[in-house]
């Protein structure tokens, strides 16, 4: 039997922005009432557009944001009503990498220093030789324990980064877009180290991007996300899609095989602000399959054999 | 025919450094010529060098020529290129803010193009540009001609600087990575427009990408670049299915494809190396997997390949002439 190691139930998080003495105060919702479940040794994809709610749901399920609603279990513990005594504990057991291999590594500290650090959040010793250890495990020379992130290349620091997610020897790691920022050769090198790494260690992975094309290489499954909600869950990244948006951004992915080129279909309209919402489907306004129900009511989630799918019209 | 555009051996310095060593490329009227390769491989000097705009960032084509229609643009003075720059070849940057004037009306951004190039009136441009807005899809071309950049999405600004690149009738367009910032599904619209142009219009389009998948679905030819020269020029069916040189074979071999098994995507070890830590010989030799002494010691000629196009390996089957 599978086994559940992360649940995610109805998980939101609402950002209020402006306000101040003049301004009229708005509201958006950032991420909207998420379900789901990451079983062991899986690898999860959640793609979609730039502003969708990935980070969010990222930083979410990390604990690093307060959600405005809903639960986050991990092995079963809600972490979300977890004091931050017992949090920090639980920490341990999840970690995360971030998009930005510039931005995520403090210049002032030397790499080793960088891989040492959970360990004093954590008050714990770090046993010896780990700076040594972890660099051979993500592929990178011992000289470079004495270097800083500024010396090293886009792809070098990206290995840091993945170092310092896996010192503490977590069970699950959340990798927001690890590779968007490097160049492809880079890209196709963390890729494969992050899948042996999984190997080695039976990791579970939550994978962020928006390259589908990625996630159908990397991923067990697949999360689509639309304006702040789970559109679709694809079970297997060779599921063909149902929800129209799936379908477009499939569409919209262009295949590296000259052989098998397509006429483009592209969506038509701008994505809606996230501030002012149609009142039903979110996709409405862009959707080629759009009916009069869709631009009154939002189409719940409904799942058959795996495959979930918030659409009244699917494919 | 002569191509419309043929760059022979061009080499670009800034300052003391050569960042660009022979370069040669062809374009024809309603081709898209696509160019690759890794960050740092020299796709941006190659289109400002074209441009004529390298002294903007204190560059100067030092050798080869560039010609566009028979004038060579690297003797013909700033003057003369000038007149050439909007009227007969346009270029769309990476950055669309750094096209768009911030305190300007969109329309009036538009319609100074062909009231400049093209010596029409104020109204005759004005409907100039209604017009290309909405061949590029744009909703409500009127209501966003009166807006500033400020109040569009970045999708409808890309869309405005190529508006503004074509609004003088070109017959050549640059497009520096012109989706790079862009989401997938504005991605494949924007291409989609460009390419369609290309079609329609005989126009030449030279599209600039990291993206293979973009250089697969819509371009003709192909050139990669390595280290500032020319690795190996084709027609894209081929240079996909048989690449010629160890680079573009390692680049296609980056990207993930349907049906792939895990564990096939290899990547390319090491890193492109900058101008002044060039390795002798074959520039690409430290991270290639075919590399033997002769590959360290001489610097490959890019020799034609029977099939057409060129190759710089000395290990590629082409013909020996
Ligand atoms: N701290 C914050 N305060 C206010 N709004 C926020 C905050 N963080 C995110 N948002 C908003 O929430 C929405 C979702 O942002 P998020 O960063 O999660 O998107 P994303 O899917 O990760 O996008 P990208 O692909 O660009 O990284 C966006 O509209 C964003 O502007
Ligand atoms: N103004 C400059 N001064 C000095 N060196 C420069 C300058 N502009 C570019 N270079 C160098 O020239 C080389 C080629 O740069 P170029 O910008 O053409 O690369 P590119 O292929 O467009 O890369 P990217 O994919 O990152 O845009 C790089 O090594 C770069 O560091
Ligand atoms: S010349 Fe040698 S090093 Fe260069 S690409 Fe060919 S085989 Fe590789
Ligand atoms: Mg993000
Ligand atoms: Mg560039």
């Amino acid at each position: 039997m599978t086994q559940a190691l992360l649940q995610v139930e109805g998980l939101t998080k609402q950002f209020h922005a402006g306000g101040g003495l003049f301004a009229r105060q708005r509201s958006m919702t950032a991420v909207r009432a998420v379900d789901l479940t990451i079983n062991r040794a899986e690898v999860v994809g959640v793609v979609g557009e730039s502003g969708c709610g990935k980070s969010t749901l990222a930083r979410l399920v990390m604990r690093l944001i307060e959600p405005t609603s809903g639960r986050v279990r991990l092995d079963g513990t809600d972490i979300t009503a977890l004091s931050p005594k017992t949090l920090r504990a639980a920490r341990r057991r999840m970690a995360m990498v971030f998009q930005d291999p510039y931005s995520s590594l403090d210049p002032r500290y030397s790499i080793a220093d960088i891989l040492a650090e959970p360990f004093v959040v954590q008050s714990r010793r770090m046993p010896a030789r780990t700076v040594e250890t972890m660099l051979e495990t993500v592929g990178l020379p011992q000289t470079m324990a004495t270097q800083y992130p500024h010396q090293l290349s886009g792809g070098q620091r990206q290995r840091i980064g993945i170092a310092r997610a896996l010192v503490l020897q977590p069970e699950f790691i959340v990798l927001d877009e690890p590779t968007a920022s490097l160049d492809v050769s880079i890209q196709a090198q963390i890729i494969e180290l992050l899948s042996s790494l999984r190997d080695r260690f039976g990791l579970t992975y939550l994978f962020i991007s928006h390259d589908l094309g990625l996630v159908r290489y990397f991923c067990n499954r697949i999360v689509v996300m639309y304006l702040g909600a789970v559109c679709e869950i694809l079970p297997d990244p060779k599921s063909a899609p149902r929800h129209p948006y799936t379908s477009a951004l499939l569409a919209s992915n262009f295949s590296p095989d000259p052989a098998a080129r397509r006429t483009l279909a592209p969506l038509a309209g701008e994505i809606p602000s996230p501030f002012n919402l149609p009142s039903g489907c979110a996709f409405a306004g862009r959707c080629p399959r759009v009916t009069d129900i869709c631009r009154m009511q939002q189409p719940p989630l409904v799942a058959e054999g795996g495959h979930a799918v918030a659409c009244f019209n699917p494919l | 025919m002569t191509p419309l555009l043929r760059l022979t051996d061009v080499c670009v310095d800034i300052g003391r450094k050569r960042l660009l060593d022979g370069i040669g490329l062809t374009l024809d009227r309603g081709q898209v010529l696509g160019l690759v390769g890794e960050s740092g491989s020299g796709k941006s000097l190659t289109a400002l060098a074209i441009a004529g705009l390298l002294p903007l960032i204190g560059g100067k084509v030092t050798g080869g020529a560039i010609h566009f229609d028979g004038m060579d643009l690297t003797a013909i003075g700033e003057a003369r290129l000038r007149s050439l720059r909007g009227k007969r070849f346009g270029f769309v940057m990476q950055n669309p803010m750094t096209a768009l004037d911030a305190v300007q009306r969109i329309g009036e951004q538009i319609d100074i193009v062909s009231r400049l190039h093209l010596g029409l009136s104020a109204q005759a441009a004005r409907l100039r540009t209604l017009d290309l807005m909405a061949q590029l899809r744009i909703a409500e071309p009127s209501a966003v001609a009166e807006a500033y950049p400020h109040q569009l999405s970045g999708g409808m600004k890309q869309r405005i600087v190529i508006a503004m690149a074509l609004a003088g009738d070109p017959e050549l367009i640059i497009a520096d990575e012109p989706t790079t910032a862009l989401d997938v599904t504005v991605q494949a619209q924007i291409i989609q427009i460009l390419t369609r142009l290309s079609r329609d219009r005989g126009l030449a389009l030279l599209l600039i990408t990291h993206d293979m998948g973009v250089v697969a679905q819509v371009c003709d030819r192909v050139a990669v670049l390595y280290a500032g020269r020319i690795a190996e020029e084709r027609a894209v069916e081929p240079i996909f299915e048989a690449p010629s040189h160890p680079y573009t074979a390692a680049l296609i071999g980056c990207i993930p494809r349907d049906g792939m098994a895990p564990g096939s995507l290899h990547g390319i070890p090491g890193a492109v190396p900058v101008s002044g830590r060039y390795p002798s010989g074959c520039r690409f030799n430290p991270r290639c997997t075919h590399a033997a002494d002769l590959c360290r010691q001489e610097r490959p000629a890019l020799r034609a390949l029977p099939s057409g196009g060129s190759v710089a390996c000395h290990f590629a089957k082409a013909e020996t002439s």
